[in-house]
């Protein structure tokens, strides 16, 4: 009989091993889908993995990894915050929109002034925008006791008929011949958030996303805050007796998170988006919670994570045009790596031993 | 002699890293109360659990009534004639007496035939109980009466009782002790866990005494001194806390009044609580568990905030202060609850040094921690309170409860307080650990601290403190001098047998 055993110690090796293995897991595990799906399990997992890197047309996937990638890095920074911690937002998504409102509607409002205040303005009310709407479930967790992991996830839904209510109304293009959707900030070089280094991808929200990765790093590592955050999610009456106060706690995590989303949101907007439109979020705010989780909640680890989660957005879209496969069979090819990595975690704490059961 | 109820032969039973029962045998005559003693992780738990059928041993063999006995679960130990009263004990607070006891039954009776059982049981061993209360609204010592009648019913040939009196005041024990005796004279064997030694000396017939998982010797409890007893669990030759005669100082805490919510739902809260320590002085604080200790502690760490002017520490008011201000005072606790409370499980020793001596030891600069210094920190503790662990880098929970008690208390002792709080400095302990903290607790008051110990363990409430108080219903007792205090009026301060004299009468 096989069973299970606690490790005295949770291995260390085996949190670094576990992203590895899912992701191997998740290439065979996907392969025979694809295999059922009636398509050389082979190639499509090499057209997901290669393709964007090394194929043919690399020169142009290679700089779609950092525009997919920036905003999964800079909102699962955020998350892994509140997820170390134990305060679950799972409202990024609705945090990401809003401050892509935010940020584009400053924008707009100066339109068609042209000043170099502009951009640095649309940042901070983008980053204003995410954080406020983080702070809806935040501030009832901790007057309350509501559950955030509700209030959230709801609150996505609000930002989504806000977003169409925006396109459709106050900030619809007035030169747009009546179709749903703001005016393109690509074309309004004040609020223009371009490439920094034309044909690299490399925008404003990808410097974003590397500072919070340092950033994030610093404050978990030597920070009082990061500590606090730390023993939070490993023990909060031990983080309570030591000194931590969990209501600024909650508030810290939670409108750093949304904060971040917000940013993300706001960069996407002004950049590789350029305008509101009903449907400009594309589901980054949920990607990013299994960025965070397969980056181990660590700022290293989400960085790989989010280059190798944007690396599947762009191959199954290759995969999609060339082979023909499903848009649902990526989705699942992308959810069976959280499944697998939460699966693989388990022998972080625990071993298998093979042998008789010790208690009837 | 009679023929034995239950024997135990060559019993093995070994877990990944230790051998928790070295080929352990005893035999139990009918009626005879045997004690098992041991220190803590001496294998007492496991022994009985394999008679109750919760663990299966390696090898060994266990013979009952003569015939081959090996209960593959509880249930089979049960029908054998096997009860066991939990040290923790495992009834729902929502539901009645009664309830409760159908619950653990097999073949429960209709409720109107199971209380009317419970009523005759209950008379003929002289522990009043009533089938229809709620659990939630018992005592410790009447929810343990359930638990122990629940075992009757089933009428059991050999009861295991597991540190029963830990949660009782001392009337309350002679009760216990009186239900015992009778059950031991009607022909029911007792077999007695406990490491209270004068308790086994009053009840018991004999006692086997395990250390480390191997039997070390047997003895007739009566016939044996407590001193003897102890060596024989320990293994060396005990060293008594020293403490030099002192007067004591200036006032350094100085409570008046507090009252106080608890946290939690199921907590007790503070009433009125009234106090002085002086500089120099340990306050020993005692009272049956669940009267308050853990809201006391909170309260005066800073966990839990009181209203202006209930807590004052010289000439500050600290009752709103947080425990970070409270620490740069200089007044520092130990919780009870090693893991999850007084230290973060999964963390490091480093880490947990850092929780809470980043204040005085100066492990932070600017809200940046300096992580060289907490493991330096850490390394101090383990050396000069002999922590077993390969070094600072270990995580808390792979250290055994002793030594990780040793590492909670040795920290906030090093950090110099001026005020110490202590709840259950040495539960769990082995006895020399415990003598080398009680040591240190003294010590430090000798430096000129005020030191609050808070335990259950009056033995060792008698042994450190210079005045006793106790805590009960959360209300606290007029302290008085230690010395000369006797167990009858100690039982009174912890609030006597809690209205159940009627018993026995």
């Amino acid at each position: 009989m096989v069973r299970l055993e606690k490790r005295p110690q949770a291995s260390q090796a085996f949190s670094w091993a576990a992203p590895v293995l899912a992701v191997l897991a998740t290439m065979v595990f996907g392969g025979l889908l694809f295999a059922a799906l009636g398509k050389d399990p082979l190639a499509s997992i090499a057209t997901i993995f290669w393709e964007p890197l090394f194929g043919d047309f690399a020169f142009y996937y290679r700089p779609q990894l950092l525009i997919k990638g920036a905003p999964l890095v800079l909102i699962a920074i955020g998350l892994s915050l509140g997820f170390k911690a134990g305060i679950w937002n799972i409202g990024a998504e609705g945090q990401y929109i809003m401050g892509a409102i935010f940020g584009a509607g400053v924008g707009l409002a100066f339109y068609p002034t042209e000043s170099v205040l502009i951009f640095p303005l649309m940042v901070l009310a983008g980053a204003l925008g995410g954080w406020i709407w983080a702070m809806i479930p935040a501030v009832l967790k901790v007057k309350f006791g509501t559950n955030e992991i509700l209030v959230s996830l709801m609150l996505v839904y609000v930002a989504e008929q806000f977003l169409a209510s925006m396109a459709l109304g106050l900030l619809k293009n007035p030169e747009g011949f009546g179709f749903p959707g703001s005016r393109n900030l690509q074309q309004y070089p004040s609020a223009h958030n371009a490439e920094l280094i034309t044909g690299s991808g490399m925008h404003w929200g990808v410097v974003a996303a590397l500072i919070a990765v340092i950033f994030a790093y610093v404050l978990l590592a030597r920070h009082r805050l990061g500590f606090a955050i730390r023993v939070t999610g490993e023990a909060p009456r031990a983080a309570k007796f030591s000194g931590v106060n969990p209501v600024r706690l909650v508030l810290f995590c939670m409108g750093m998170s949304g904060l971040l989303a917000g940013l993300a949101g706001m960069f996407e907007v002004a950049g590789p988006a350029g305008q509101i439109t009903i449907d400009f979020n594309v589901g980054y705010g949920f990607t990013a919670i299994i960025v965070a989780f397969l980056g181990r909640l660590h700022p290293i680890g989400i960085l790989l994570a989010g280059g190798l989660m944007a690396l599947t957005y762009i191959g199954g879209d290759i995969a999609q045009s060339q082979l023909g496969l499903p848009a649902a069979a990526i989705q699942v090819f992308q959810g069976m790596l959280l499944f697998f990595l939460l699966a693989f975690d388990l022998f972080t704490n625990y071993r298998l031993r093979f042998g008789r059961a010790e208690v009837a | 002699m009679t023929a034995p109820l239950l024997a135990l032969s060559g019993l093995t039973k070994a877990y990944p890293g230790v051998v928790a029962n070295d080929d352990v045998s005893l035999t139990i005559a009918p009626g005879e109360v045997h004690a098992l003693l041991g220190e803590n992780g001496a294998g007492k738990s496991t022994l009985v659990k394999m008679i109750y059928g919760l663990v299966k041993p390696d090898s060994g063999t266990m013979q009952m009534h003569g015939a081959a006995f090996h209960p593959s679960e509880p249930r089979a130990a049960r029908a054998a004639g096997v009860g066991m009263v939990f040290q923790h004990f495992s009834l729902f607070d929502a539901l009645s007496v009664a309830e409760n006891i159908a619950l653990g039954m097999e073949n429960a009776p209709k409720l109107r035939a199971l209380s009317k059982q419970i009523r005759d049981v209950s008379e003929a061993y002289g522990l009043p109980l009533s089938p229809d209360r709620i659990v939630g609204d018992l005592s410790a010592g009447e929810r343990q009466r359930v638990e122990i009648i629940r075992c009757l019913l089933q009428d059991p040939k050999l009861l295991i009782m597991d540190e029963p009196t830990s949660v009782l005041t001392p009337q309350e024990v002679e009760i216990l002790f009186k239900t015992l005796r009778k059950l031991s004279a009607e022909g029911t064997a007792i077999l007695y866990i406990s490491h209270k030694l004068e308790e086994i000396r009053s009840l018991c017939d004999s006692a086997t005494i395990l250390r480390l998982g191997k039997v070390v010797g047997h003895c007739t409890p009566s016939e044996t001194s407590a001193r003897d007893m102890a060596e024989m669990m320990v293994g060396s030759i005990l060293k008594t806390p020293l403490r030099a005669g002192k007067t004591p100082g200036a006032v350094l805490l100085d409570i008046q009044g507090l009252n106080a919510k608890s946290p939690s739902a199921f907590g007790m809260p503070l009433r009125d609580i009234s106090v002085q320590v002086r500089a120099g002085e340990v306050l020993g604080i005692g009272g049956v568990a669940g009267n308050g200790q853990d809201e006391l502690l909170a309260a005066l760490s800073g966990e839990q905030p009181s209203g202006a002017g209930m807590i004052r520490f010289k000439d500050h008011d600290i009752s709103q202060l947080g425990p970070i201000a409270r620490r740069a005072l200089g007044i520092l606790a130990a919780p009870e609850e090693r893991l999850g409370h007084a230290a973060a499980p999964d963390m490091t020793l480093t880490e947990n040094a850092m929780l809470t001596g980043a204040v005085r030891e100066n492990l932070e600069r600017g809200g940046m921690l300096d992580w060289p210094a907490a493991r330096r920190f850490a390394e101090r503790i383990i050396k000069e309170f002999d922590v077993r662990t390969p070094g600072p880098g270990n995580a808390a929970r792979a250290l055994s409860g002793g030594n990780l008690q040793k590492f909670v208390i040795g920290r906030e002792v090093l950090q110099r307080p001026e005020v110490l709080v202590v709840n259950q400095p040495t539960w769990g302990v082995d006895a020399s650990a415990a003598a080398a903290i009680r040591q240190a607790l003294l010590d430090l008051a000798e430096n000129g601290a005020a030191v609050i110990v808070i335990s259950q363990d009056l033995d060792e409430l008698m042994e450190i403190s210079d005045r006793f108080s106790a805590l009960n219903e959360g209300r606290l007792s007029e302290p008085r001098p230690a010395q000369g205090l006797t167990v009858d009026e100690i039982g009174l301060m912890m609030g006597g047998a809690h209205g159940m004299e009627v018993a026995h009468v």
